[in-house]
């Protein structure tokens, strides 16, 4: 098929425009007569709202409009849209798009000011009178569960939203057929995105078209667009969402928040276009986050460490309100029992209403954490039984003959959890001969010899990626000859175009350069879901390659007729249709798109359909696998509790590679966001007030280029028989396991100490203080 | 009404007016008052560094500075990085090589710091030049592409040099 891009290190086509300062990110797009919007946002955990006076903002010169709930249209006055219903969800509470009465958490949207720009914006916010009645809050998701705990809601019975169980195969037989039950309870956090790109959106209503077009920072413009439909009870038609570049996402920013709702609302009332752009203060407490969860874990296992079955309780920080159904809580119990054959799993897992920023994914998910219980786990047994942490792993992962495995779970749609392919075995062996494992104790005693205290961590995963249903593409040749993709699928900094142009150019015997790619428009023709989930390289990449073989198809079958050859006759070289080892007889493809336009009296070549173009999709059922184990080496100060990581070594499953370059980057990405989740990042609040501690980066540590060590990849491909180029997702990768090897490399570096890890992040001051509890309990 | 101040000052090569309020950052003077929206705004408070562009030669984060503090300087922003013969500066070929960049957001910040220090310096070690992007956050790569792209752009710059 002439050039091979797909498998290729091809540059980012992406780049270009990136590195001189041309992207369009949303703050960058200007259009005449935009207004700059600010928002009043609560600053109270739990309050009732007694009055709001907005006159004094309104009587700021150049301060267009300032709105409360009460202010918009009578039917824009009711909660937003359940973004994902589910019968599991007890507590169904979504946010006003402006507080009604009551404000739940601190950054609430209560009010909404417009001006000709931000600076007198925020002058507007400030004089605004609020009076709030401060009502008693909880931020502590066990807590809020007690009995008399604080309501978070007033209107609501209970602080639980949800109740969850996740269960296979027998769990009383396991217990008590085990030769060992081990017991351990956990705590895990982690913190807020900070993607760098703040939260953003210009809306515009075009009068005369009667229609509003949006211009948000977000990971699903098809999802932005079906809420915005659905709310303000206009056709889907009526309205169009794009996603223009975008600096990072990470999960939250695939949610619909109500202040985009609340921007195009006023954008149509103003009948001027309304741009927002959140700064890192109100990304603190208005972006959703992803905090807390507490865990009690049971192990069962057999005196060689083969486990037979695992049972936990979870409780878990929702926030205060649940717009994004249980997407969080249901990725945390669903990936159980990971990369591993455990015959019986019964996680229970309840979500508690906390007043705090609602929970929704970042980076990973749920998955992170269930990771983090189970490579704690296997770590705990190889621990209590004297065992290699290598050796539990390889004993209790599912074999490479067993694919495709069923694990004995079923997805929401009811059909089995079933892993697709991949080598665990062998990606463990592959990351242990990398780190050269083997000879790490003698690189700890030759360290301790300098009174060093180095730790070797282990972390195996694998993840449900590539998410069902689909994401549609566009293939078309242009008059020019040229090749068009359109997928309403976009990027906050993945490679999408880049990866899209490779797999449609080698279909034309193109360069990437001659492929245009648009991404992330819901006007295109393909419909799309959402980047979220490590999906879209799996779904749109799919669909992309039936798209561009049909158009291909059509191509030299026209091509054909012209020739009156045989279609097995005919090759495509440069995007030119010739008869093989005939040099000099060939019709460009720009040529041959021309015929199929519609033309005056010219009927349609017969047998053949108008246009040089095609829209598929790749449907699926079932996610695809990827998987893989990570190595650190870390030294640990066990006077000032400082963690120092000096290597890192991943080897991965992602099946078929689109382009090394683009994954090596996702795979390091990630890893270094699960470093931060480790060591670094808290978003901590205060109990009694619910009060933010943090609200800058200074205080909210992010993980910075001295910290980081040198990551290492080492790839096995087992391409994937669930889509036809095999593709698995490697978007989160790197996180799933990154926070449990950081943890059990420190746990393994306190190893002569015997300090036991079941938490994170660790903070200097806490790994001292665990360092300290434990001196103590040997001393007494 | 708050007083305007008159100010000019040459960015990338060319002279810019305001009438502006002395509120106005420097970052949002290039933004919106030039039409320079390659310079990012990250943080507002002078921690990510994506806002970083060169003052009179120095790096800076045009996000704590006041445009009024700029009047009469000679300032370059990422738009202005690449070389006048329409050639890319050193770091940004480097920055492309290495995959020093995902989303790019953090990108012309990260670019202009480390112009910046090359430029007075292109003998640093991995070390140090992770010591010199401390102040310059990124979130996607996980900065092994910058730290890459920043010692090959070195080494360019120390072969030109010679």
């Amino acid at each position: 098929m002439g050039v091979k891009n797909l498998g290729a290190a091809v540059h980012r086509i992406e780049d270009a425009r990136l590195i001189t300062g041309s992207g369009r990110y949303v703050d960058d797009i200007k259009l005449p007569g935009t207004l700059s919007a600010a928002f009043l946002r609560s600053p109270e955990a739990h309050a009732r709202i007694k009055s709001i006076n907005l006159s004094a903002a309104r009587k700021i010169p150049g301060v267009i409009a300032a709105y409360s709930l009460s202010d918009l249209d009578a039917s824009f006055q009711r909660r937003m849209v359940q973004a994902y219903p589910n019968p599991a969800i007890k507590t169904d509470i979504t946010p006003y798009p402006l507080a009604k009465d009551e404000v739940c958490f601190v950054g609430e949207p209560i009010a909404i000011v417009i001006a000709e720009n931000r600076y007198l914006a925020e002058d507007g916010v400030q004089a605004i009178e609020l009076e709030l009645e401060t009502l008693s809050c909880v931020i502590d998701a066990r807590e809020a569960l007690k009995p008399g705990a604080p309501s978070v809601q007033s209107s609501s019975e209970s602080n639980l939203a949800a109740s969850l169980n996740w269960r296979f195969g027998d769990i009383d037989e396991a217990f008590a057929s085990a030769d060992h039950i081990l017991k351990e309870s956990y705590f895990q956090h982690r913190g807020a995105p900070h993607f760098m790109e703040c939260r953003g959106v210009l809306a515009q209503f075009d009068s005369a078209m009667q229609r509003l077009v949006l211009w948000s920072s977000t990971q699903s413009p098809f999802l932005v667009r079906r809420y915005l439909a659905a709310f303000l009870e206009r056709e889907e038609s009526s309205i169009r969402v794009i996603a223009p570049d975008v600096g990072g996402g990470f999960g939250p920013k695939a949610v619909h928040y109500a202040e985009e709702l609340v921007v195009a609302i006023a954008a149509e009332k103003l009948n001027r276009p309304v741009k927002w752009i959140e700064d890192r203060r109100e990304n603190f407490v208005g972006t959703n986050q992803q905090r807390d969860q507490w865990w009690d874990v049971e192990v069962a296992c057999k005196a060689d460490g083969k486990i037979l079955g695992i049972r936990a309780v979870c409780i878990h920080d929702n926030g205060a309100y649940v717009p994004y159904g249980l997407l969080l809580p249901n990725t945390t119990i669903v990936p159980f029992p990971g990369p591993y054959s455990i015959g019986a799993v019964d996680i229970k897992l309840q979500s508690a209403l906390t007043n705090a920023v609602p929970t929704t994914p970042i980076r990973g998910a749920g998955r992170p954490n269930a990771t983090f219980i189970l490579e704690r786990s296997i770590d705990s047994i190889a621990r209590a039984l004297d065992l290699d942490r290598a050796q539990v792993r390889r004993m209790n992962f599912v074999r490479k003959d067993q694919f495709p495995y069923e694990t004995g779970g079923r997805l929401p749609s009811g059909i089995t959890v079933q892993y697709d392919s991949g080598d665990y075995h062998k990606t463990l062996e592959m990351a242990l001969t990398a780190s050269r494992a083997a000879e790490f104790e003698t690189r700890r005693v030759e360290a301790e010899k300098s009174g060093k205290w180095l730790g070797l961590g282990i972390a195996s995963y694998n993840e449900d990626s590539g998410l069902p249903p689909y994401e549609g593409a566009t293939v078309k040749i242009l008059p020019t000859g040229r090749v068009l993709v359109e997928v309403g699928s976009c990027a906050q900094g993945q490679g999408l175009e880049t990866i899209v142009a490779q797999i449609a150019s080698d279909y034309f015997g193109v360069s990437t350069h001659d492929v245009l790619v648009r991404t992330g428009d819901t006007d295109f023709p393909a419909l799309a879901l959402s980047t979220v989930g490590s999906r879209v390289a799996a779904t749109v990449g799919p669909s992309v390659h039936l798209a561009a073989q049909q158009v291909r198809e059509k191509a030299m079958k026209l091509a054909a007729r012209d020739f009156e050859a045989s279609v097995n006759d005919l090759e495509i070289v440069e995007g030119r249709v010739g008869i093989k080892g005939v040099p000099g007889k060939s019709i460009g493809l720009g040529d041959l798109s021309r015929r199929l336009l519609a033309n005056v009296n010219l009927p349609v070549p017969s047998g053949f359909s108008p246009g040089l173009e095609a829209t598929a999709y790749h449907t699926t059922e079932r996610p695809v696998y990827a998987n893989g184990s990570n190595v650190c080496e870390l030294e640990v100060d066990v006077q000032t509790g400082e963690v120092k990581l000096l290597d890192y070594w991943v080897a991965h499953d992602c099946g078929t590679i689109i382009n090394p370059r683009l994954v090596d980057g996702q795979i390091i990405g990630g890893v270094v966001h699960g470093i931060g989740n480790a060591l670094f990042e808290h978003m901590k609040y205060d109990r009694e007030t619910g009060q933010p501690l943090c609200n800058n980066l200074g205080e909210y540590l992010l993980p910075l280029a001295t910290e980081m060590p040198n990551i290492h990849c080492e790839h096995m491909e087992s391409p994937s028989p669930v889509n036809p180029l095999g593709i698995k997702g490697a978007g989160e990768g790197g996180t799933i396991p990154g926070i449990a090897c950081i943890i059990s490399g420190v746990e393994d570096a306190l190893k002569p100490l015997g300090v036991k890890i079941n938490e994170y992040p660790l903070s200097p001051e806490r790994l001292l203080e665990l360092i300290d509890e434990r001196r103590q309990k040997r001393a007494s | 009404m708050a007083t305007l101040h008159t100010i000019a000052m040459t960015v990338n090569g060319q002279t810019y007016e305001g009438k502006l309020e002395a509120r106005v950052t420097l970052a949002d003077f290039l933004r919106h008052y030039c039409d320079l929206t390659g310079t990012h705004v990250g943080c507002e408070h002078g921690v990510c560094g994506a806002c970083t562009i060169h003052v009179d030669g120095r790096a800076v984060r045009s996000c704590t500075m006041y445009a009024v503090q700029a009047d009469g300087s000679t300032v370059k922003t990422v738009e202005g990085l690449a070389r006048d013969d329409q050639q890319m500066h050193p770091v940004q070929e480097a920055f492309r090589e290495f995959n020093g960049l995902q989303c790019g957001f953090c990108t012309p910040g990260m670019q202009m710091t480390i112009a910046a220090y090359l430029e007075e310096n292109a003998n640093h070690s991995e070390r140090e030049l992770r010591e010199l992007i401390s102040g310059n956050i990124c979130r996607c790569t996980g900065y092994q592409g910058i730290v890459k792209a920043g010692l090959r752009a070195a080494e360019r710059l120390r072969e030109e040099q010679n």
